[in-house]
């Protein structure tokens, strides 16, 4: 390719590179409705949008927990076989081996309704309702002493919860 | 300590202590005038070499999809569930019986958090909504028409080689220590042509990226790398990605931690900030000395391994031996790999095989001459940011032993007086 050829290319990708890019894309993605994405969206984030009507107390939690959780668990989230859902505060201070929970450890509680929805109980992942879903949520914060024994857990409580170790992270920077 | 032995006429030079050699001794040609004396010896000569059966008789018929050796069963992953589980947990590969760059598909490390999904490519779907024009849905079918491209990269889970924090070296060889990294060629579509075509808000500054296995497992992702060189995988080494690894579609994140790598990958969902999923909360952050986790850490570090001599490979007898491994950045290419034999005391410059290619593994080879006494022996990757892989006491005095994640510190293997080779701290 000659210089001249050079520079003209690369004008016309100056003028029409953006178009000309979309132009090429092959385009074959189907449009999709809101309708048909409700189903899927279902991660929420830490200012809690997206989360379903409903709500849950620590007491009908126990229950949902005793069914559906406890085998796993342990009795009142002291793990075994699987991970340790409550305790360990304090155990992150230097020296300490850490005893990492939801209420020793996890920043939100919003991470808590998202991933029971999503991934538990494991044997039978998506099957709990979204008010079961809150109630078992709010048992385990109780559990952390995060919320009281006649709290409730909803769209608006859950989102508005500090947890113990929300200050607690530090965002990583290379050579740090 | 052994010091660098006197030159011997005829030999080739010490370059580092305890019998390191020039790198460049094998492709000089000299490597023939060393090594076994048993070699020349004729004395056991007299008896004619066996025409083997396999000769004498046809052999096997055609498979559709070929296997391994029966003879090689030994090459193979190994495994552990969750409590309770079959298929929640991780297998490793084996490097210490493999050679070259790229990882089989079948030895390919996999971490899954609830199984392997068993998915009808048919049936699959791509989604790309949230903060964007136009919310898209793609089939398989549709993807496979778009323009591919193949990049050949590791994909190490954060998690490798985290025993190394703990006090005491773990009895345990390269495969169960550093087997959660692999290196593939992965050839799909731009994650970037997709998010063009959905057109991204200017408000979005992230993505999250989740999977449609049983755990729908979910990570978010700065949106700067997902239109750069992430890809929507299809193709791992040639073949569709196995379903251990991400069947129809993953993502792949070149020089990213494993778990950002999304197998499965069923949605893309473009936010103005990190969702804070589990996975990028309670797991994979770097609890440190003083209570304060690192969060987001998303770059493999440079590192290297040796991959031989190692555990569970005793040495023969002594003599010439190649000392190799894995070197790998996730900032880029690797510029050296250098190797000792006495503990970090003195260090030799390996030969790093070609191609050299950014966030891919690279093998390095070392001739070594072993006088069958004591030996310890490390390898030390510098990438071409000029970051060289650091010792494990400066690693943990900077970050401290309870971090888990992202160990890239030096690993020793020492070799005993008559060849045992066991993990050692030095």
């Amino acid at each position: 390719m000659s210089m001249r050829n050079v520079l003209l290319a690369a004008c016309s990708l100056l003028l029409f590179g953006y178009g000309a890019a979309l132009a090429q894309s092959p385009n074959l993605g189907k449009v999709a409705s809101p309708e048909e994405i409700a189903s899927w969206d279902i991660d929420i984030g830490p200012d809690g949008v997206n989360l379903p009507p409903g709500n849950g107390t620590p007491q009908q939690g126990e229950q949902v927990y005793l069914a559906k959780c406890v085998a796993c668990h342990g009795e009142k989230g002291s793990g075994k076989p699987n991970d340790q859902l409550a305790g360990g505060q304090g155990s992150l201070e230097p020296g300490h081996a850490p005893v990492k929970t939801v209420g020793s450890f996890w920043p939100y509680a919003t991470t808590l309704f998202d991933y029971v929805r999503r991934a538990m109980p494991l044997n039978e992942p998506k099957s709990l309702r979204d008010e079961e879903v809150y109630a078992v949520v709010a048992y385990i914060l109780r559990l952390n002493g995060v919320i009281g024994e006649n709290d409730t857990i909803d769209a608006q409580t859950l989102p508005a919860i500090r947890m113990p170790n929300r200050d607690g992270f530090v965002r990583f920077s290379r050579g740090r | 300590m052994r010091r660098n032995k006197r030159p011997v006429p005829g030999e080739p030079e010490n370059v580092a202590g305890n019998g390191l050699l020039d790198r460049r001794l094998f492709l000089s040609g000299t490597a023939a005038a060393i090594g076994n004396a048993a070699v020349a010896n004729p004395a056991h000569a007299a008896e004619a070499l066996p025409v083997e059966p396999w000769m004498k008789t046809p052999g096997s018929p055609f498979v559709p999809y070929g296997q391994p050796s029966r003879y090689t069963s030994k090459v193979a992953r190994i495994f552990a569930s969750a409590p309770g589980t079959t298929g929640t947990g991780a297998s490793r590969t084996p490097h210490h019986l493999l050679d070259g760059m790229i990882t089989p598909n079948g030895l390919h490390f996999e971490r899954h958090h609830n199984g392997i999904p068993d998915i009808n490519p048919e049936a699959h779907r791509l989604l790309i909504h949230g903060l964007v024009k136009r919310p898209l849905v793609y089939t398989l079918d549709a993807l496979m028409r778009y323009p591919m491209e193949s990049r050949i990269t590791f994909v190490e889970c954060a998690g490798n080689s985290g025993l190394l924090y703990q006090k005491e070296p773990a009895q345990l060889g390269v495969q169960p220590i550093h087997g959660l990294l692999s290196c593939a060629e992965w050839t799909g579509v731009r994650l970037a042509t997709l998010l063009e075509e959905a057109g991204v808000d200017a408000r979005a500054q992230w993505i999250l990226a989740e999977g449609a296995d049983a755990s729908g497992m979910s990570r978010s992702i700065p949106l700067e790398k997902a239109m750069g060189d992430a890809l929507v995988a299809l193709y791992q080494n040639g073949e569709p990605v196995r379903p251990s690894n991400g069947y129809p579609m993953r993502l792949l994140l070149p020089g990213y931690e494993g778990n950002m790598n999304v197998k499965w990958l069923r949605r893309i969902k473009l936010t103005e900030g990190p969702m804070m999923t589990k996975d990028e909360t309670s797991k994979y952050t770097m609890l440190q000395n003083d209570g304060k986790s690192l969060q987001f850490c998303f770059t493999q570090e440079a590192k290297s391994i040796i991959t031989r001599p190692s555990p569970d490979l005793t040495m023969g007898a002594p003599g010439l031996y190649e000392i190799t491994g894995l070197a790998w950045s996730g900032y880029g290419r690797i510029a050296k790999v250098e190797v000792s034999a006495d503990g970090g005391t003195s260090w030799a410059l390996a030969a790093l095989q070609e191609p050299v290619l950014p966030m891919a593994v690279t093998r390095f080879r070392s001739p070594w001459h072993w006088d069958g006494g004591p030996a310890t022996l490390q390898s030390r990757a510098t990438d071409a940011s000029g970051y060289v892989q650091p010792t494990r006491s400066k690693l943990i005095a900077d970050r401290g032993a309870r971090a888990n994640y992202h160990f890239n510190g030096i690993a020793s293997w020492g070799v005993a007086q008559g060849g045992e080779i066991r993990h050692v701290y030095a």
